[in-house]
């Protein structure tokens, strides 16, 4: 029952903050919104028992993207508006239609399909047998996703090579 | 117990309203929030299935999602400080050098 009431509130405060990050008409603001949905997600997550990843989820996104995010903006200093009026004729009335229609048959076809697979029964209990979730995901990780786990790594820095390359004045 | 649907609805409400903040807005870093919302979507119905099937795959997934959402991000937000540097602006109507 508490379980219910707080998934209801989580994902109100979530819904609501994800309409403000589209419709805020102050960039920042729409960060900040932006925020609070991260934070509300890392909740849900801690619902579903996902807790390391809640964890990252604050850190890494609310934390550190989030302040990338506030840094650019900030210095570029976008208080200007968006310029008024569609630039292709209904493109709002279209836009909202479309997101209508595609969401209706997302939850029309979530209704039809019954969620089948098979897992490999961890229930809370053998994952606290295995040392907590952040141990068991650690195990997996460096086990049998270790090569995956390399190439992000290559993949990081490679955006951080990137990003310096492209930010900066003159090579 | 909250059933594993509503996790997904509230998912796919998600991914829309990122959807939606694509199409409609123009501030091309708006836009980049909001795909941040759809990859966030897409993360929250990976950790319900997860959780429901009782395995931890799901989540080894979002965390890589995490490091690639990351990695988008900083490569992202360099590009626009560049078109800003050059244009003034990031105004996604603004920008099309490469217009056919």
């Amino acid at each position: 029952m508490l379980e219910l009431v707080i998934f209801w509130i989580t994902a109100l405060i979530g819904l609501g903050s994800a309409l403000g990050v589209i419709f805020a008409r102050n960039t920042v603001h729409s960060a900040l919104f932006l925020v609070l949905h991260l934070l509300a997600q890392a909740a849900l997550y801690v619902l579903l028992e996902a807790h390391f990843i809640a964890a990252v989820q604050v850190v890494v996104y609310a934390g550190a993207i989030m302040v990338l995010f506030l840094f650019v903006i900030m210095m570029l200093s976008l208080e200007r508006g968006e310029a008024a009026g569609d630039r292709v004729p209904g493109q709002r009335v279209w836009a909202f239609g479309l997101g209508l229609t595609f969401l209706t048959l997302l939850g029309f076809s979530l209704a039809q399909a019954p969620i089948r697979g098979q897992g490999e029964g961890l229930t809370p209990e053998r994952i606290v047998a295995l040392g907590g979730n952040t141990e068991a995901l650690g195990r997996l990780l460096f086990t049998q996703y270790l090569f995956a786990f390399e190439v992000v790594s290559v993949l990081l820095l490679v955006a951080m090579v990137g990003a310096v390359v492209l930010a900066k004045r003159r090579l | 117990m909250v059933p594993t649907g509503s996790y997904l609805l509230l998912s796919a409400a998600f991914f829309t309203i990122g959807l939606l903040g694509v199409l409609v807005r123009r501030n091309a870093i708006v836009i980049f929030m909001s795909i941040e919302i759809m990859l966030n979507a897409a993360n929250l119905a990976f950790i319900a299935l997860s959780h429901q099937l009782g395995s931890l795959r799901g989540q080894v997934f979002v965390f890589f999602v995490l490091a690639v959402a990351a990695a988008e991000v900083a490569v992202g937000l360099a590009i626009m400080v560049a078109i800003f540097r050059q244009r003034g602006s990031v105004d996604v109507d603004e920008i099309h050098l490469l217009k056919g």
